[in-house]
């Protein structure tokens, strides 16, 4: 709209348009992106961060955030420096939500986004993936004493799945497509679906391996609970960046591709998966899956649909 | 796809929305009914000359109205379940409203407490100078005029009830505020799915404000307190 329709309209339309254009700002993004240039020029780079996706990228409070996912971030930040000939770099952390991520990514608030994010096909119609870096698998926790060794063995059963997260539509799918029946329960996050499982409410939880894996090893008791069955649905976890930024997608690309290489992210997946981490210094004890494994040995940045096809 | 609503067992997400708004309504209705019934009848107890029902009045209020609503809703589903064991096949569904209710009703009792107390002593002394008993004072002079003058904080307490729903979801309820953070994971149509939620709630508060008003003005008698 024109500065001299502008105008005409009164200030409170103004305000009302303002608003809306904000709301729905995202959707219409003009402007080409140039994500190294607007690192060059203001020294500084925005990483996308999460509070809690277990091992992947967590908080420890006080704005420090850590995690797999995190560390690496920070390394491709540091790469990104380098080649653009800069002597530093102000690293910033954004928190996001599942809920905004992709709004702020979209929207220039951050500029690389490492955390717990599926790539599918949706989201590739706002953002664009760097090339995959940790395979989850949605997979069943249960009581070690429950009887419960596959997915079968859930007819009649009660499950518990965290709202919001893709393992609720896994869910569903399955439930769909086998026939088999049972009972869903959502917690309303992922600590209150595994008290749902602990308290006996649930006779099985479902969710992302490592998720399962932390939980249990935080728990009371890690040897009450065990993981069973077949792997439920596989999702290719990525860092998220502007769509239509070719440059910086190479330049981030050729960073995690460079430390699958050299054994540096190995070293990395060791220290968070393997190790005590903080705060509680227990591991989560979740080796590499061969899922995992391969996305390594030929980096890639295919959506979730065509790793469901390949089954 | 063929149409808006899906078909042969299929759910398209319009027909998943509008049966959260149904389970949000249903929430909200019967935890509204509980919240009148429990809340007038504590905010009675409240006025009664006798000290032991006075006592049990407050401590009810006190209690629902001083611990936030989603750590009652904890409590209700988590908590006392653990420490009475039959309340663990209570369905989530009668839990939340009890919980949604209880809280409300605290509420409910403070503003018929101060309802039946913003009416002169005289009256409560002539019904009694009358030969009436207490029972029916209250349900012949007192309440009439009472619940009159609270309908405006009652309207309020209604619409919030709608609002408070949304703690449902924490326990396992798929009500409104579930789907739009299921819905917005699987689509990444988050602004689009929160503008049609939030455009539902809205509906739901404002047809309940709108009723109210009709329901004010048929039971207004002129001349009496709060009537204009």
């Amino acid at each position: 709209m024109s500065q001299t329709r502008f105008a005409f309209t009164t200030r409170r339309t103004a305000l009302a348009l303002a608003v809306f254009s904000a709301v729905l700002g995202t959707a219409a993004q003009a402007e080409t992106t140039d994500t190294l240039k607007k690192i060059k020029d203001s020294g500084t780079i925005t990483l996308g961060v999460r509070e809690s996706s277990g091992a992947l990228a967590y908080t420890l409070g006080n704005g420090k955030y850590v995690g797999f996912h995190t560390e690496m971030a920070e390394r491709v930040a540091q790469d990104i420096r380098k080649k653009l000939g800069m002597s530093s770099i102000t690293v910033k952390y954004q928190p996001v939500t599942s809920q905004n991520r992709i709004p702020l990514v979209q929207n220039g608030t951050v500029d690389l986004e490492c955390g717990s994010t599926t790539n599918n096909r949706a989201r590739e119609k706002d953002v664009a993936f760097a090339v995959t870096t940790y395979v989850e698998e949605v997979r069943i926790a249960v009581k070690a004493n429950s009887g419960i060794n596959s997915i079968k063995d859930l007819a009649g059963k009660t499950v518990a799945t965290t709202t919001g997260t893709t393992s609720v539509q896994t869910l569903r799918k399955h439930e769909r497509a086998t026939g088999l029946d049972f009972k869903e329960l959502y917690g309303k996050d992922h600590a209150d679906s595994f008290l749902l499982l602990e308290s006996g409410r649930a006779d099985a939880f479902v969710m992302d391996g490592q998720i399962l894996a932390g939980n249990i090893s935080k728990s009371k008791n890690p040897k009450d609970f065990k993981i069973v069955g077949e792997v439920l649905s596989v999702e290719p976890i990525a860092c998220m960046l502007r769509k239509d930024d070719p440059a910086f997608k190479t330049a981030v690309d050729d960073s995690i591709k460079a430390m699958m290489k050299n054994g540096e992210l190995a070293k990395l997946y060791d220290k968070w998966f393997m190790q005590p981490i903080p705060p509680a210094n227990v591991a989560v004890g979740l080796p590499m899956s061969q899922a995992t494994k391969e996305a390594w040995a030929h980096p890639n940045d295919k959506p979730m649909e065509d790793y469901a096809a390949k089954k | 796809m063929q149409g808006c609503f899906g078909s042969n067992g299929d759910i398209t997400y319009l027909d998943w929305l509008l049966s959260a708004w149904g389970w949000t309504l249903s929430v909200s209705f019967c935890a509204l009914a509980v919240a009148l019934i429990v809340g007038a009848l504590m905010g009675i107890l409240r006025t009664v000359p006798h000290k032991g029902l006075v006592f049990l009045g407050n401590a009810w209020t006190e209690l629902f109205r001083n611990i936030p609503l989603l750590v009652q809703i904890f409590l209700w589903y988590h908590v006392v379940p653990a420490l009475v064991p039959p309340l663990r096949e209570v369905p989530s569904f009668v839990l939340v409203v009890l919980g949604l209710g209880f809280f409300t009703s605290a509420r409910v009792a403070e503003q018929v407490r101060a309802g039946i107390q913003s009416l002169p002593k005289g009256q409560r002394y002539a019904g009694l100078a009358l030969g009436l008993t207490l029972p029916q004072t209250y349900r012949y002079v007192l309440l009439p005029m009472a619940m009159r003058i609270v309908i405006p904080p009652l309207t309020s307490e209604s619409m919030n009830i709608i609002k408070n729903s949304s703690v449902a979801f924490a326990v396992s309820i798929a009500e409104m505020t579930m789907f739009a953070m299921q819905a917005q994971e699987e689509t990444s149509r988050g602004i689009e799915i929160y503008l049609a939620v939030t455009g539902l709630y809205f509906v739901s508060a404002f047809a309940v404000n709108r009723v109210a008003l009709v329901i004010e003005k048929k039971l207004r008698v002129p001349g009496m307190v709060g009537a204009h």
